[in-house]
């Protein structure tokens, strides 16, 4: 089915707040989720005449488990800061794209059915009765969110959207509105180990033929080893990886660097995906179902190290929630944690981050690099979303800003940060984080990288900027269909590791 | 005696209100690790951060310099204000108390001014015009007619302030005495004794609730600490 036709925004100089333009974006619906993928995920495919009931329940479940979403319902003031901040709203000037107001969708009824003043005076504090029309606006809404945490940043209270928008999602699984693109990825990933649904032969197919173009190329036999028992280090890197464009050529970069470093390492078939879904859903069931593949194939392998490629949404579950969810990690004093604990490096960080690890061989001479051999580039660094504001790398705060950044002036020699408001833990999302990676939501993609176009643009323009770094598979897939919208060539983004592997010497 | 009877009820009402709001919010688990980074990695970090959050509006200071001037000069000419209002509640009046007074009497002016830039902004910007429901308004007016009450008295016409404080302390000792018959105070207090009710369940609850935020109160830590909620560590039993 062909996508609707839109107009692409046009860039400006600066990123301006547009005036409110109501409802221009609740025609955005992302395809819902067929019977089989809906059965396979334990939810229901179509609403049943107890829907209302069943999502009132699941909220007050939800509100039980999760401190985040009854602090956040609570305390809100309104007070307007997060009105300019989100990049959907930025792209598409649909109020309801405004983090206040998209967490207000939740909000109106949570205070209608779990508050006082709600039940007794509806009206004076906007609560309102969960209907099918607000049912749609959830869905239509809570899939124009990339649960990126900008509007968390600027918040006073550290209000986090992207919790409200997990919350939505999970009650509109519940009632059998589940979202075809994320749900689907979900199954493959459960049924065949990861979220491009690569069976295992496929997959070492293309890891020999990956070794051939290495070696074609360099004339050294750089090895891409997958499932082997008593390596030290698992590998676990996004599936785009192993056939996307321009995706491949970073996985080419962690082997040369494995390669000159001398680590045995390798890739699992069991766990050959990095990324997790579950996040996306809000299913804490789901994102550990789908975690558990990594600790598995690390006992199974009897690994040292897990390191984690370039996968910003999956750098945040491995750094932020593989310790709770899996045991990997260090601090875990139950069985659990420890059958997995004594059989990891404690000197290394676990699980770590393809850049730490590069970026700790390059600064102790361990390899060598030559960064004249990306004089042809002028780069900047795009901050994806998870790893700047959901994550961390090294031992300092802010590091998963500097490692990256270090790593790239260390194999390149041109280098420039785009506007101080758009990087760090101001980035602005791609535009298809957080489930929104799927064509039937192209319009609500490529308005919402506006902002990100914008602050490019202006690199451009002022340094010649040629190529825009990033350590997301999402934001590469994401960028090379929509840089073409704004103009540039889609070869403009890539890997980190993309450059590593251009100034690596293999000797 | 009426006042009295209203009093009694408003603090019991808030009092009570409050500890289950934060009873609720210590009872609910953070299950995952959500800080929002870059976050301090230890306890102390975190303390500073929240300090800075509550004290300063550091967010808001990054997020928007108009709100973060009303917003700052209302909460703390409020802080003052209240501070100075302790003097009606102690005896022998404290120390510190005694100093706040001349600065408590003109932070009002800062209190009401903050207040009414935050309701200009609600009629002027199209985006919170758009998110503001009538509470919105209606509790900024309420805060209003409160500080407008108060400087009224203080600037203008006078109460009898030894009778009121006589009134206050036999409510702290349960000795009734009469409120004073100014019509701006009884306006005063009933306007006040209105906020306490509302205080728990409106979005005043952003004052305990920001101590509870996850996203602010978390140390950065997760790869050297497990983390697991009650309800979630039963899952690693079935493995």
């Amino acid at each position: 089915m062909a996508a609707a036709e839109f107009d692409i925004p046009e860039l400006k100089d600066d990123i301006e707040i547009p005036k409110l333009r109501e409802g221009v974006m609740a025609h955005a619906k992302s395809f819902l989720a067929p019977k089989p993928v809906q059965d396979f995920m334990g939810y229901p495919h179509e609403l049943g005449e107890d829907w209302k009931e069943r999502a009132i329940d699941k909220m007050g479940d939800l509100l039980g488990k999760y401190r985040s979403l009854k602090v956040f319902l609570d305390a809100c003031v309104h007070c307007g800061a997060c009105t300019d901040k989100c990049h959907y709203y930025l792209g598409t000037s649909d109020p309801k794209n405004m983090p206040v107001a998209r967490q207000d969708l939740m909000r109106q009824v949570y205070r209608r059915y779990f508050t006082t003043a709600g039940k007794l005076f509806p009206k004076l504090v906007g609560a309102k009765d969960l209907t099918k029309d607000v049912l749609d606006d959830w869905y239509s809404y809570y899939h124009q969110c990339s649960e990126c945490r900008r509007c968390s940043v600027f918040c006073p209270y550290g209000i986090d959207t992207a919790e409200i928008t997990m919350a939505g999602r999970e009650i509109l699984n519940h009632v059998g509105m589940g979202q075809k693109y994320s749900n689907e990825i979900l199954g493959k990933v459960q049924k065949i180990g990861n979220n491009l649904g690569l069976p295992g032969p496929a997959l070492e197919d293309t890891l020999a033929g990956l070794e051939e173009d290495i070696e074609a190329d360099t004339g050294v036999p750089v090895k891409m080893p997958m499932d082997v028992k008593g390596a030290e280090v698992l590998l676990v890197t996004p599936s785009a990886d192993f056939f996307s464009e321009p995706h491949v050529e970073s996985l080419i970069g962690y082997a040369k660097v494995f390669h000159a470093a001398g680590i045995n390492w390798t890739l699992s078939s069991h766990a050959s995906e990095a990324g997790n879904f579950g996040l996306f859903n809000g299913n804490y069931e789901t994102m550990r179902k789908v975690a558990m593949r990594i600790r598995d194939a690390a006992l199974e392998l009897g690994v040292k190290r897990i390191v984690v490629g370039e996968c910003g949404h999956a750098w945040r579950v491995a750094y932020s929630f593989w310790n709770t969810l899996t045991g990997i990690g260090y601090g875990g004093n139950d069985p659990f944690s420890i059958e997995l604990q004594k059989q990891l490096d404690p000197t290394y960080p676990q699980p770590q981050h393809i850049c730490e690890l590069t970026n700790d061989l390059i600064k102790s001479g361990k390899i060598k690099v030559d960064p004249s051999a990306n004089d042809d580039l002028v780069v900047t660094y795009h901050d994806s979303c998870n790893v700047a504001r959901a994550s961390r790398m090294g031992t300092e705060p802010g590091g998963q800003f500097m490692i990256p950044r270090e790593l790239i002036k260390s194999v390149a020699n041109n280098f420039h940060n785009m506007a101080d408001d758009t990087i760090y833990e101001s980035t602005f999302c791609c535009g298809g984080g957080g489930g929104l990676l799927t064509d039937d939501l192209m319009e609500v993609r490529v308005k919402g990288a506006l902002p990100r176009m914008t602050a490019l643009n202006n690199v451009v323009k002022e340094h010649q900027v040629n190529f825009m770094a990033t350590i997301c598979a999402i934001c590469k897939a994401q960028f090379t269909k929509v840089l073409p919208k704004y103009g540039f060539d889609m070869s403009m983004v890539g890997g980190v590791h993309q450059l590593v592997s251009k100034a690596i010497k293999l000797d | 005696m009426i006042y009295a009877g209203m009093f009694y009820i408003a603090t019991l009402l808030l009092v009570v209100g409050l500890v289950y709001k934060i009873f609720d919010y210590s009872r609910t688990p953070a299950p995952l690790k959500i800080p929002t980074t870059p976050a301090p990695t230890t306890k102390k970090g975190v303390v500073y951060r929240m300090a800075k959050e509550v004290v300063l509006f550091e967010s808001l200071f990054k997020s928007n310099k108009w709100i973060w001037v009303f917003g700052w000069l209302f909460h703390f000419g409020l802080f003052l204000v209240l501070a100075r209002h302790l003097r009606y509640f102690t005896e022998p009046v404290w120390f510190w108390v005694g100093i706040v007074q001349p600065f408590g009497k003109y932070a009002s002016i800062m209190m009401v001014v903050g207040l009414a830039g935050l309701l200009a902004r609600r009629f002027l910007v199209d985006r919170v015009r758009y998110i503001s429901t009538p509470s919105d308004y209606l509790m900024l007016v309420l805060l209003i007619a409160i500080g407008l009450s108060g400087m009224l008295m203080t600037f203008v016409a006078h109460t009898d302030i030894v009778a009121l404080k006589t009134f206050f302390m036999g409510l702290m000792y349960f000795d009734v005495q009469p409120v004073p018959q100014d019509p701006i105070l009884l306006a005063h207090l009933a306007l006040v004794a209105l906020l306490m009710v509302i205080f728990p369940i409106s979005k005043l609850l952003h004052a305990p609730g920001v101590f509870f935020s996850p996203t602010r109160n978390q140390a950065d830590d997760p790869r050297e600490h497990r983390h697991v909620a009650a309800w979630a560590a039963r899952l690693d039993q079935n493995n």
